[in-house]
């Protein structure tokens, strides 16, 4: 519960429920919570005007532990009730937070909606390549031989991509963060708190129980480095622990190539400068994989535009004007009506 | 083009009749279901009361001629109290002979058949399944004919407007609409009214329509002058005077959450899918979006019913409608509605199933689904609509509820009352009491799940209030606190509330009345639904013939009438009338031990009145030998 009058300034406390936590110890899922409690001081979020709307899995627990408003509903459906409550209320600042499973599995339907409709709200999805709450099968995202209770051989079918998927439903801004790293990923938060529309964060999230260490190959500190591009408008793509790792574009193709600078005649002006409002640059982006690529954080995609609560609202508003005061009785007595004496 | 040709003959040879039923058919392109609307607005005009029965085929645009392309219309009217669509029509107007095929074995004996003779070619005779042409063997022995060229005599009366051939052969409906309107001597003027507002910017096009109205009206005077056909008149029925409109069920249900929402004081949220035949309602409240109402047309029936849920988190009205299949997938969300106790409404206009079934003929096999359909121990409210009118007092009592207790309300309605109209006494809602919802803004030993003690409600606390912040969710949740609570006595003690808090409900709804007859006697006739008109005629029929028979029609289905048993108690034989297998006696059996006898139909078609009549007789029998 909120304290009844609230100090000026809210602090990272401030937003944390007076829940128990109930994750795995050394769960990512823990930093997550952190970050966002940060981003949420950072921004002076209002309480009493946000709202975490969850579906099912370890992170959809995640409303209970936010001092805010907060509706942990079904699997897969976060994204339909949050459209159905930024309608009913454009004020209300929605975060849906979500897991791979609850989102590209049985909700994969309502993520696309949701994005390709750009209603205004943030979508986080946590990815751990795993079902985690219902002990460690695998996931859409999982990788080709992820051994699990449910595929004891190894899976088979291929995993999906998250950012890809959100760019191909549409989605007009799409980050990537990890959990680990606190203070990237507030300012990830942010930057999709800040635009207006549906804004889809993936976060790399490690399972300690059921897939400890699956992004260590890019995530590990002493690999971090070379193994990740932080993305930022403006700046060329530029990475490695030397910081003389670039990306460009193959020539004659439409194709990224890791080239190192002062190599073979390759330059700095060579570079690709990252520009976040550029959908195929975005794409290729999304695309990279170790262990040729490294792996691309930060806002991948940003390109803004009208809002699905604000064109429904407008056409709302338009109708009233034009229909001001209408009346329940003047509608029943619409059309051919006749007395009988 | 005279629309005021005088009626020379009127009253001369006219036959009087009580009550007539007439049903329109044709190809499913034919423009079927205007011809009888258009009768429909007549009728009513005229002063007749009427009930009317839509029967169109699944295919938009069948391949023309074919059987199941067919669509039709009946109407009844007459002058006395009309309480369904009619057993068996009198006049079959048939406009090819498919329509002919499939509908003449349903027409009564001595029965009046017109048809378009100019679409009896051998083409359209083998895609109906004909061998021969029945107009020409002893097919149609023991009805009446008029068969009329109305293809040609159709392009004959609109050749000066130059319309495309394609054009004016779709004119030939207000040809027949026209002859009809002779038959029963209606007035033309209503429908010419109309095309004219209708198509008042394609002028030739409202003159063609006028001038083939006329021509059938026409034709129908010549044979009336050479005395062939009789020509009928039906006096006004004794109707309670008031201003009146016809109305259909889904217009019914659109309009009753209008005014149930602003009785509550509420926006609402209505989020649907495209299913028939609920989509209707969709389209009806989109036009209506400056009633404060946020149309959602979701990516499927599960994000349909959690928008509006999440509407309803957010403090509006949050409704969704569709049908049995669509349902289904909603069940799950409907769970978690019942478990965070926020207020949803959800239609389910019935059709026949099981799985899509037959989506556009009427049964009322979804009130297991409606009552128990859900995973646990989840009670709701369901209530039932009896005849299209009455979805308009329904929607607005499914509002009240689900906002006054918190809970979501199923409104059963179907196929058949979604899409038939009847007159309706226009109500003034200024009448209706208002119900306005109150949200919580007070913070002092806030708790969302704080209960009025008399209702059991909890308390609506909704985004955007200061210091309410709270988390809610499907995961049971403490009695006192709201918090996460896997405690085994809270269980069962929330278990207990969310059923006492419906079940209480019981005191909040009308209690259970005899809706014809005496309170005790020999047998009473029980129905919910729409099956309302067939048994509310048949029993006045076995009445009027000194039978002790009562009628009880159960409007609330789940929680049941509080005074229901007792009520039944008073009757030797108890018939429960549905068109399913048996799921309302089901639910009499086991709550009240009582022995009732089913009479269920699952034919896609409303009950006839003489098939009720029957059962009742044969239990008037059993209770004499």
């Amino acid at each position: 519960m909120n304290i009844a009058t609230p100090p000026e300034k809210l602090s990272v406390k401030d937003y944390a429920s007076d829940q128990e936590v109930r994750w795995c110890p050394g769960c990512g899922d823990y930093a997550i919570v952190r970050a966002m409690q940060k981003t949420m001081a950072d921004i002076q979020a209002p309480p009493e005007k946000t709202v975490f709307i969850s579906g099912i899995g370890c992170a959809a627990r995640f409303p209970y532990y936010m001092a805010t408003f907060g509706f942990h509903t079904i699997h897969g459906r976060a994204a339909s009730v949050a459209t159905g409550t930024k309608l009913a209320n454009p004020d209300l600042d929605i975060w849906v937070i979500s897991g791979d499973g609850d989102s590209l599995s049985i909700g994969g339907n309502h993520l696309m909606h949701v994005l390709r409709r750009n209603v205004n709200l943030q979508y986080i999805l946590f990815n751990n390549e795993i079902y985690g709450l219902t002990k460690g099968q695998y996931s859409p995202t999982s990788k080709v031989g992820t051994k699990s209770p449910s595929t004891p051989l190894g899976s088979l079918d291929k995993p999906v991509s998250a950012t890809l998927y959100a760019l191909g439903c549409g989605a007009r801004f799409v980050a990537r963060g990890i959990d680990a790293q606190a203070k990237h990923l507030p300012e990830v938060f942010k930057r999709a708190h800040e635009h207006k529309g549906a804004s889809f964060v993936e976060v790399f999230q490690n399972c300690i129980v059921y897939n400890d260490g699956v992004y260590d190959h890019f995530t590990a500190k002493n690999v971090a480095a070379d193994k990740q591009i932080q993305v930022q408008h403006g700046l060329p793509l530029i990475f490695g622990s030397d910081a003389n790792k670039g990306l460009r574009l193959k020539p004659g193709k439409i194709e990224l190539d890791v080239v190192t600078i002062n190599e073979d005649g390759v330059t700095e002006a060579d570079i690709l400068v990252h520009d976040e409002t550029n959908k195929v640059l975005a794409t290729l982006l999304a695309q990279m994989e170790a262990p040729n690529f490294p792996v691309a954080i930060g806002v991948l995609f940003c390109d803004p535009a009208e809002t699905y609560e604000t064109a429904v609202n407008d056409q709302l508003e338009s109708q009233k004007r034009q229909n001001q005061n209408p009346s329940v009785n003047e509608l029943i007595r619409s059309g051919a009506t006749w007395t009988v004496d | 083009m005279d629309g005021s040709a005088p009626l020379t003959l009127e009253n001369a040879i006219r036959e009087e009749v009580d009550d007539v039923v007439v049903r329109f058919a044709g190809d499913s392109g034919d423009g079927i279901q205007i011809t009888g609307g258009q009768f429909t607005l007549t009728t009513a005009l005229a002063g007749n009361d009427l009930s009317t029965f839509p029967d169109f085929p699944a295919e938009i645009r069948a391949p023309q001629g074919t059987t199941f392309g067919v669509s039709a219309f009946q109407i009844h009217f007459g002058s006395r109290e009309i309480r369904t669509a009619g057993d068996a029509p009198d006049v079959l107007v048939a406009l090819n002979p498919a329509a002919l095929q499939v509908n003449v074995s349903d027409l009564n004996k001595g029965g009046l058949i017109i048809v378009d003779e100019g679409a009896f070619t051998d083409r359209n005779l083998k895609k109906a399944g004909y061998t021969t042409n029945p107009l020409e063997d002893n097919a149609l022995d023991g009805f009446r004919l008029i068969a009329v060229d109305i293809t040609k005599n159709t392009l004959e009366a609109v050749k000066e407007f130059g319309l495309s051939q394609k054009e004016a052969v779709r004119c030939k409906n207000m040809y027949s609409l026209g002859l009809v309107y002779w038959l029963y001597g209606r007035d033309r003027e209503p429908t010419i009214s109309w095309l004219n507002a209708k198509f008042g910017k394609r002028l030739e096009i409202a003159n063609s329509n006028i001038a083939a109205v006329n021509a059938g009206h026409a034709l129908g005077e010549t044979i009336e002058a050479s005395g062939e056909t009789t020509s009928y008149t039906i006096a006004p029925a004794e109707i309670k005077a008031g201003l009146y409109r016809t109305i259909t069920g889904i217009e019914a249900i659109s309009y009753g959450l209008v005014a149930g929402a602003n009785k509550a004081h509420l926006k609402m949220t209505f989020a649907g899918y495209p299913i028939t035949p609920a989509s209707a309602i969709l389209h009806t409240l989109s036009k209506l979006k400056q009633f404060d109402i946020i149309t959602f047309q979701a990516e499927d029936e599960i994000a349909a019913v959690c928008a509006a849920l999440g509407g309803s988190y957010a403090g509006t009205i949050g409704v969704t409608a569709s049908s049995g299949p669509g349902i289904a997938l909603k069940t799950e969300a409907i769970g978690l509605a019942i478990s965070v106790e926020l207020p949803l409404v959800i239609i389910n206009v019935q059709r026949a199933g099981p799985s899509t079934g037959m989506p556009t003929k009427t049964e009322q096999s979804d009130l297991n689904q409606a009552v128990f359909g859900r995973n646990a121990d989840s009670p709701l409210v369901v209530i039932s609509a009896s005849t299209p009118s009455d979805n308009f007092e329904v929607a607005i009592e499914s509002i009240r509820l689900a906002t006054k207790y918190m809970t979501p309300v199923m409104l059963l309605t179907d196929g058949y009352l979604a899409n038939a109209s009847e007159p309706w006494k226009i109500p003034n809602v200024d009448e209706i009491a208002e119900f306005p919802v109150k949200f919580l803004n007070n913070s002092d030993n806030f708790s969302p799940t704080t209960r009025d003690p008399k209702t059991l409600a909890r308390n609506w606390p909704i985004p955007g209030t200061p210091n309410l912040e709270h988390r809610i969710g499907g995961i049971e949740k403490s009695y006192d606190t709201g918090n996460i609570s896997y405690d085994s006595s809270n269980h069962q003690k929330m278990t207990d509330v969310r059923k006492n808090k419906i079940d209480g409900i019981a005191n909040d709804i009308p209690l259970q009345e005899i809706t014809r007859g005496d309170k005790k006697g020999d047998i009473a006739v029980v129905g919910w639904g729409s099956t309302f008109g067939p048994i509310t005629r048949a029993v006045q029929k076995v009445r009027s013939n000194g039978h002790n028979v009562s009628h009880i029609h159960i409007r609330h289905i789940w929680p049941l009438p509080r005074n229901l048993e007792t009520v039944l108690n008073e009757f030797k034989v108890i018939i429960v009338v549905e068109m399913n297998t048996g799921q309302l006696i089901t639910l009499l059996r086991s709550q009240f031990l009582i022995d009732a006898k089913g009479l269920n139909k699952v034919s896609g078609q409303p009950f006839k009145v003489s098939e009720i009549e029957a059962d009742i007789l044969k239990a008037v029998k059993g209770l004499i030998s």
